[in-house]
């Protein structure tokens, strides 16, 4: 088990301090001991079966946007491309 | 996935890797503190991307590869009173300690069962009452609190068989230990983005200060990892000392504060000995008088041999962030993911492991 | 299947497998006649000698065998039973053989319930039929409780080659195209989930199928150079092993390597990676870079080929190397994985 990792899954239902979570259409029980703000609907980030934070959609979401604008204010002009042959 | 593919575009990698490259002038070492970060580097092939001016050294920040042998040789004693479980993640199980590991106690009779969650060790000790369930409790400030909350779980639900033995460790005075010590020259510290989630970014702040070095904590997917190589990047070409939180939709300045109380109840600090760092002061921690009824190291009594370090081994050097694992001798040699001489090459989080699996990967530029 | 009446054998009144039954003597011979013949029979099978005698091939032999002892014997798209018949059958196909005969052999623990005996052999029995190979032979032992776990059971297959099929990773050239006939990690995954109590939507299922079928098809082209299934170990061991033997080098696009979401999210969540969890039911072809094209389309018109990928090509740069190239447009070299990810999943 990697130790560092923690994973970013979809509260799906809570019953108590436990809820279902979601990843990928694999659904998992886990503690919301260590979150209780956490609500159906929210990210969390799970580690070795408990949530240990909640994923502020709005900070992903500024970041990824932060980053688009400093793509395409790249000096190049354009997205650097990949070539994707095989 | 949601949270994972968009932090893994490769366009907007370029772009950060652009910056970077635009930026870096002078060669620079930055130290990633976590062996996950060590392993994402690695396997998305980050390493290869980033100039050459740019060196990466990885950190003590694989919690299996820190456990003390002597410590483990506890572990596997445990595992081997009669009757007993010992339940554990799966990573401890093949690490050698120095007379064997948990596999090959399992292989001698002990029963040793791996779990995801201590949540998983508590259930088995309400399944099998009359038994023993020991948890090994490895992992830093992001694993501690699971595991505290599973103590104060056995203890609302009475149980008198679940202990832990706890060798969690804090990350904050190892990071001082590396920068006292003072035998890697570093220009900056990619932050471990999970245990900063918990602990919040105040522990850096002083770190920072006291020893006036950047940092940017860092989540652990690709555009994640370069944001905050980036902005490190950014503070040593700008001369600026400070802690950048790249990782902002987990980690806030205040951490986590229900696990950190949580883990704080249940636990107090004490001083512990790092694998290759020798004893760290204060850099444990243990369950407290109130919950010593859940502490292995106290219910069970362990006679382990003297200590001796495999010959040739050099994972403290690895772990100190002086040597390459493709560096070590023994590398390649003597020492592989089947046949490991020190727990580096088996962590899933170890250097070593990651060097070996992802391979070594030369520089573009 | 023969019915039990006519053969005056009452098997109802026995619930479980008991050591007599491997003894040789009155149950031994009750559990041939009532059980494994009233669904494996057929004529080699019948005549219940020492050896079954078979019909000359006139052309060259493959011979292969495999043992299995997964943990859970019943598991969502299949059993063990089901799983023999498919591994062995896969085992000849990929050497381009065209699997004719199977001998089973079966390690019993004392107490196997009996009906799960049954659905096993049962399930075996429709997986030759589907297969369209038989079993000729087979062995039954028994031994005490806790010396095996449930069942285990040895399968050995017999095929023959047609003329013109020389399948080789030494056939392999420099350009040659690498395809995969679905997804990757269903079966594993699926093990994996069902003894750690991981739930889906739709419940991950084990991808296990015979695979004789699409081979023959994909070899009514020309320029196919060798075939893999990729099982214990999963694509990546498969790949490096084709690529050690044709001594040359792959190029995987990591991206294009299909993987179901719950298989992805499943091993997010355990942290195992995909490209080494075993499949069952899938198969690595190498082509010419000429008939790459047909050949796909071949296997995507086929039931068991419908998710159907080119993924990479074959290369003169590092020999006996595969070279991933990630999400981020960086190749990397891929390594054998050496402990065991998944253990007792075929």
């Amino acid at each position: 088990m990697k130790m560092c990792l923690a994973v970013p899954v979809l509260i799906r239902s809570i019953d108590g301090s436990n809820a279902v979570v979601d990843l990928g259409g694999v659904s998992r029980t886990i503690s919301l001991t260590l979150t209780p703000e956490a609500k159906t609907g929210d990210y969390v980030l799970i580690h070795a079966g408990y949530a240990i934070g909640v994923l502020d959609e709005s900070e992903a979401k500024e970041t990824l946007d932060l980053l688009n604008q400093m793509m395409t204010l790249d000096e190049k002009g354009q997205p650097s491309k990949e070539s994707d042959s095989t | 996935m949601k949270w994972i593919d968009e932090f893994r575009n490769p366009h907007l990698a370029q772009a950060l890797l652009t910056q970077i490259r635009e930026r870096a002038g002078q060669p620079i070492r930055l130290m990633e503190f976590c062996g996950g970060h060590t392993h994402a580097i690695l396997r998305f092939g980050i390493r290869t991307l980033l100039p050459s001016a740019l060196e990466m050294a990885s950190g003590p920040g694989c919690p299996v590869c820190v456990t003390s042998s002597t410590d483990l040789d506890r572990a596997i004693a445990m595992a081997r009173i009669p009757g007993a479980i010992l339940t554990t993640f799966g990573d401890m199980v093949r690490v050698p300690g120095n007379h064997g590991s948990l596999q090959s106690a399992r292989a001698e009779g002990a029963d040793v069962r791996i779990v995801y969650s201590p949540r998983d060790a508590v259930r088995l000790a309400q399944k099998t009452p009359d038994r023993p369930v020991i948890f090994l409790g490895v992992g830093f400030e992001t694993t501690a609190p699971g595991v505290a909350a599973s103590i104060l779980e056995a203890h609302e639900q009475h149980l008198d068989n679940y202990f832990v033995y706890s060798l969690h460790k804090l990350t904050p005075p190892a990071m001082r230990a590396i920068l006292d010590a003072g035998e890697v020259k570093l220009s900056g510290i990619l932050g471990p983005g999970h245990v900063t989630t918990v602990i919040g970014t105040e522990p850096w702040k002083s770190l920072s200060a006291q020893y006036h070095i950047p940092i940017a904590v860092a989540g652990f997917e690709p555009l994640d990892i370069l944001r905050a190589v980036s902005m490190l990047v950014d503070q040593i070409h700008q001369n600026q000392v400070r802690v950048d939180n790249a990782y902002s939709r987990s980690v806030h300045a205040e951490g986590n504060t229900t696990a950190r109380t949580i883990m704080n109840r249940v636990f107090e600090v004490c001083d512990a000995e790092w694998r290759g760092m020798g004893m760290i002061p204060q850099s444990g921690m243990i369950p407290r008088n109130e919950y010593a009824a859940f502490d292995a190291s106290k219910a069970f009594e362990t006679t382990v041999k003297p200590v001796s370090e495999p010959s040739g081994c050099r994972c403290g050097e690895v772990l100190r962030g002086i040597l390459l694992p493709t560096q070590c001798p023994l590398f390649r040699r003597t020492c592989d993911p089947d046949n490991p001489v020190g727990p580096c090459m088996v962590s899933a989080e170890g250097a070593c492991a990651a060097y070996y699996q992802f391979g070594d990967q030369p520089r573009e530029d | 299947m023969l019915p039990i009446i006519s053969l005056g054998i009452n098997l109802v009144k026995i619930e479980q497998i008991q050591l007599a039954h491997g003894s040789g003597g009155r149950l031994s011979h009750e559990l041939i006649h009532g059980l494994f013949r009233r669904y494996l029979s057929n004529p080699y099978l019948d005549e219940l000698w020492d050896a079954a005698v078979l019909p000359e091939q006139g052309a060259r032999l493959a011979l292969t065998t495999d043992s299995y002892v997964i943990q859970p014997i019943f598991f969502a798209g299949g059993d063990i039973g089901k799983l023999a018949v498919c591994g062995t059958v896969n085992d000849l196909s990929m050497v381009g053989a065209r699997p004719l005969y199977l001998t089973a052999g079966y390690i019993l623990e004392e107490g196997l319930p009996l009906p799960d005996l049954e659905k096993i052999v049962a399930s075996m029995a429709e997986t030759a039929n589907r297969a369209g190979v038989k079993v000729v032979a087979g062995d039954t032992k028994v031994v005490g409780r806790g010396n095996a776990d449930k069942i285990f059971i040895n399968t050995s297959g017999l095929g023959w080659i047609p003329k013109d099929v020389n399948l080789s990773p030494r056939n392999v050239r420099p350009g040659d195209k690498i395809i995969v006939s679905g997804s990757m990690g269903d079966h594993g995954m699926a093990i994996l989930c069902q003894r750690e109590g991981l739930e889906f939507d739709t419940p991950l299922a084990s991808d296990c199928a015979p695979l004789n079928g699409l081979a023959q098809a994909i070899l009514t082209h020309p320029g196919i150079r060798v075939m893999r299934d990729p099982t214990r170990g999963g694509l990546a061991t498969a790949l490096i092993e084709l690529a050690q033997s044709s001594s040359l080098g792959f190029e995987i696009q990591e991206t294009s390597v299909p993987v179901h979401e719950g298989v992805r999210g499943a091993c997010e969540l355990l942290g195992l990676d995909p490209f080494y969890v075993a499949n069952e039911g899938k198969l690595i072809a190498i082509v010419s870079s000429s008939e790459a094209e047909s050949v796909l389309d071949t296997i995507r018109h086929h039931p068991l080929g419908l998710e159907a990928t080119m993924i990479g090509h074959v290369v003169d740069s590092h020999p006996q190397k595969v070279g991933l190239r990630t999400v981020l447009g960086v190749t990397r070299i891929m390594d054998m994985l050496s402990a065991e990810q998944l253990p007792r999943i075929c």
